[in-house]
């Protein structure tokens, strides 16, 4: 029996330590453990100098080995391994799991080639690379059916892999009335082979306190995109990054406690204001471009916001935790107080609508609009996007990406040229 | 029994009189070209009466629906392919391009986007705009689709989602499917679709300022399950020896008629006179109409006809002797038709419900997880080779297939062919090169067939 059912406890997970990834538990959840009551997976801890904190996380991100992962997995913990873009990562926390994201990688495809044809992006492949080589196996991998060619995912490795695989089917109609209660009653669904893989039962309560842990989260991603709108030169893309996408890979109690840790002192940074372009950045949604592709960007633009691995802040604010039917309370904050990307159709939300809105929001002056190759969500919503940005008057910068990119120099020359034309007839009526 | 005693010796299916052998051999591609033609021509007047329309998939269509509410049924992805086929679609491509689609995304899409900033011109007619439109969620490409219309024109578009296999069997041909680790899942999803199709047809209501009529719609569901029965004796019909018509070729020409025509009283006479043409064809042992060699290696396709040489793309195959008994087309694009189900009369929407449940799901899993669907038709149909053809347009029906290859061929020994092009874009469609694997493809079943012999 799931929460959804009423469950009221069960026996205690196989975490790698006792309170550790359970609910509540962590330096901030309220209610859990006190501070430090985890055991950190990340080389560094609070208080490390940024410099030397940023270096580390980044090894941490490019490591397709990923260390903290195998450090949970080494001290028995489980792990649920979900692909992109959003999932509600409270139902594996409060199972006990590491939920981690699924997002590819740079890394070399030995293997998983042969399972694809010719047009498909990088990222299921990188996916399903590091799965068959063992580099990032879960215990349980639920993916999502957000387009044509990841929909095919689940199928090619229940064949290939002995891994348990699940889907999870968001609602495609989010305006009907009835994709409420499919959601809630879908999250119990996978609830329950969650709680299967885990060896636990999940009760409401262990919900809510998750969901504590979760609307913290969230809270600490906001001030960190808040720094990035209002004093961007203090937080360059890259740096965001790293401290946004390492939430992916370690329990949210010690990502929590980074991001609270070093949060204020970039707010005391040293750091001048620079004649640099404010943009957003528009096309990270699944496929991430490699983190030399955002630095290459930062040489010439503050990126003010973004949708780089918009499903970890795809909830907008928090969830009630205190709700009768915490499954309920998430599937509506999945619908009804989410953020958009090119794989979620809501009429509510017409995407080149949504982008203008988060432009204007963070007094961006262009955007760099971006999908990655042969990424076909993201290459169909350019066309609204450059059609809406043109009638607005507002200009934009069109390009691709791959993970696997190498050389940003082409990509740097135009991109310099298009801040430059800008910031030249900035101002020239025409 | 020769087909002149056969004909002369027979009444007519339902009492319409006695036809000739020569009459009914062929009968088929006659009458589903002259019933297509009727059908764009409807559109046509449609769009010069300026008439709402309602733009659906093929996956879904929900047909039905419309017809209790009398408004003609647009499929998109049939005129797009109509360019391919009548050789125009570099045209239509090339103009969405121009407008800053990618090479790299849907053709039919495109071609449809260029169709509509022409005003609807098309080269078998006038295709009306969109008053609504309904996609499920069977294919991503259909909403992002759909969203074009709403930016175009402001058309409300209802996605009926239909949710799919949870859990896909392993590569033992072992796991829960849906139904094994959620017993009551089946029945929460199929209220789920219940509560949806029951918004549609509030929205239909608004469109076509037509209150529902509940029998009409039981009377349209009848029909269909006339289509059905005649449809799946249709596909059992190809496991004769020779089979009875080409899958790929024949098959996709009576796919277009099975959609357009769901649900209608000429959609069910064409069915019942195709399987009496068939039957015909089985009882005097006569293969596909055209083919230009007899039987000699029984084939099954998965995916989608290149469209840009639709007949050439079938001699390659035909002129070794190879004929398609089966097709993964007629099983995804057929609405569900192939599937053993009937709607219940007695209960129309709830009956409804659960056969777009089922067959968009059956859909899906023809496209994502048709290995094993693929090895039950490689023993029942006797099959010497599949054929795996991946097109650059469709991620669809495309992106598994490398995998589903190399799950057929762990599983039985027949010879896999895999060749890539497309549906609609001659850019990437090379005959020569299709020719070269095609050939190599039938000498290694002809040398197989020879070691087997020897």
């Amino acid at each position: 029996m799931s929460a959804a059912a009423g469950s009221t406890g069960g026996t205690a997970g196989p975490g790698p330590r006792a309170g550790s990834a359970g609910p509540g538990s962590g330096p901030l959840g309220n209610g859990g453990p006190p501070a430090a009551a985890y055991d950190p997976l990340l080389p560094v801890g609070p208080g490390a100098p940024l410099e030397e904190t940023f270096g580390a996380l980044r090894e941490v991100v490019e490591d397709m080995d990923f260390p903290t992962v195998r450090a949970w997995r080494e001290r028995g913990g489980k792990v649920l391994g979900h692909f992109q873009v959003y999932f509600p990562e409270e139902l594996a926390h409060a199972a006990g799991m590491l939920p981690v994201k699924m997002r590819g990688g740079t890394v070399e495809r030995r293997d998983a080639d042969s399972f694809f044809g010719s047009y498909i992006c990088s990222v299921l492949r990188t996916t399903l690379e590091l799965a068959l080589t063992g580099r990032l196996a879960p215990d349980l991998f639920v993916t999502h059916p957000i387009c044509d060619a990841a929909r095919n995912l689940a199928g090619i490795w229940a064949r290939n892999l002995e891994t348990p695989v699940d889907t999870l089917y968001f609602p495609q109609n989010p305006n009907s009335s009835f994709s409420a209660d499919y959601l809630a009653a879908e999250y119990g669904r996978v609830l329950e082979g969650i709680e299967e893989i885990a060896g636990r039962r999940v009760s409401r309560e262990d919900l809510r306190a998750s969901i504590r842990v979760f609307d913290e989260n969230r809270r600490l991603l906001r001030d960190l995109y808040r720094i990035k709108r209002e004093e961007p030169w203090k937080l360059p893309v890259h740096e965001a990054y790293v401290l946004t996408v390492v939430g992916g890979l370690v329990t949210r109690e010690e990502h929590n406690a980074l991001l609270a840790d070093v949060l204020p002192r970039i707010r005391e940074r040293e750091a001048h204001r620079q004649d640099r372009m404010r943009v957003v950045f528009e096309g990270g949604f699944c496929e991430q471009p490699p983190l030399d592709l955002l630095s290459a960007i930062s040489e010439f633009c503050y990126v003010v916001d973004d949708d780089l691995l918009i499903g970890l802040r795809w909830i907008l604010d928090d969830v009630p935790a205190h709700a009768d039917d915490p499954l309920a309370a998430l599937a509506r904050a999945y619908l009804d107080h989410s953020s958009y990307s090119p794989v979620q159709h809501d009429l509510r939300k017409p995407k080149e609508k949504m982008l203008l809105e988060r432009i204007r929001a963070s007094g961006a002056e262009a955007a760099i609009v971006s999908a990655a190759k042969m990424c076909e969500p993201g290459l169909d919503e350019q066309v609204a996007y450059a059609e809406a940005l043109e009638r607005e008057g507002i200009p934009f910068f069109l390009t691709e990406f791959e993970e696997q990119m190498r050389n940003f120099s082409h990509l740097q020359i135009q991109l310099e040229t298009f801040v430059e034309n800008h910031l030249l007839f900035e101002g020239v009526e025409t | 029994m020769s087909a002149t005693e056969t004909a002369t010796g027979t009444d007519g299916v339902g009492g319409r009189g006695t036809t000739g052998a020569d009459e009914i051999m062929g009968r088929g591609a006659r009458e589903g070209r002259r019933l297509f033609e009727e059908w764009f021509d409807g559109l046509t007047r449609a769009a010069e009466e300026k008439r709402p329309a309602a733009y659906v998939m093929v996956m879904g269509s929900l047909c039905e629906v419309l017809r209790t509410f009398d408004l003609p049924a647009v499929f998109p992805e049939i005129h797009s392919l109509q360019t391919a086929v009548r050789r125009v679609a570099d045209e239509y491509l090339s103009e969405a391009e121009d407008h800053g689609f990618s090479p790299d995304v849907c053709g039919y899409v495109k071609a449809d986007y260029a169709l509509q900033l022409r005003g609807g011109e098309h080269p078998m007619g006038r295709i009306p705009p969109p008053a609504i439109a309904i996609v499920t969620n069977a294919c991503n490409t259909y909403l992002k689709w759909a969203e074009i219309w709403e930016r175009l024109y402001g058309t409300p578009v209802f996605t009926l989602d239909v949710p799919g296999t949870r859990r896909p069997v392993n590569r033992e041909g072992m796991g829960p499917g849906n139904g094994a680790h959620d017993p009551g899942g089946f029945d929460r999803d199929r209220r789920y679709v219940e509560g949806q199709l029951r918004e549609i047809i509030g929205a239909c209501e608004e469109v076509s300022g037509r209150p529902f009529d509940i029998d009409r719609l039981r009377e349209v569901l009848r029909l269909t399950n006339e289509m059905a029965s005649s449809w799946r004796r249709l596909l059992e019909l190809n496991r004769h020896r020779p089979a009875a018509f080409d899958a790929m070729l024949e098959g996709t020409i009576y796919l277009g008629v099975a959609n357009v025509l769901r649900g209608t009283e000429e959609g069910a006479t064409y069915f019942r006179d195709l399987v009496e043409e068939m039957e015909l064809r089985e009882r005097e042992g006569r293969g596909p109409l055209g083919a230009r060699a007899e039987e000699q290696h029984r084939l099954v396709f998965v995916g989608v006809p290149c469209y840009p040489m639709f007949r050439r793309f079938y001699e390659l195959f035909s002129e070794w002797g190879g004929v398609f008994v089966g097709s993964t087309y007629t099983w995804f694009a057929s609405g569900g038709l192939d599937r053993e189900f009937e709607y219940d009369l007695e209960r129309p929407i709830e009956s409804l419900a659960e056969g777009v449940l089922l067959s968009v799901r059956h859909a899906m899993d023809s496209l994502m997880f048709q290995d094993r669907e693929l090895i039950r038709a490689v023993d029942d149909y006797a099959v010497d080779g599949v054929v795996y053809h991946p097109i650059k347009s469709c991620r669809t029906v495309s992106t598994g297939l490398a995998a589903s290859r190399r799950a057929v061929l762990d599983a039985r020994d027949v010879q896999c062919l895999y060749i890539e092009s497309d549906m609609m874009d001659k850019r990437v469609v090379s005959e020569a090169q299709l020719k070269n694997r095609i050939d190599a493809f039938f000498e290694g079943l002809e040398s197989r067939k020879l070691r087997r012999g020897a």
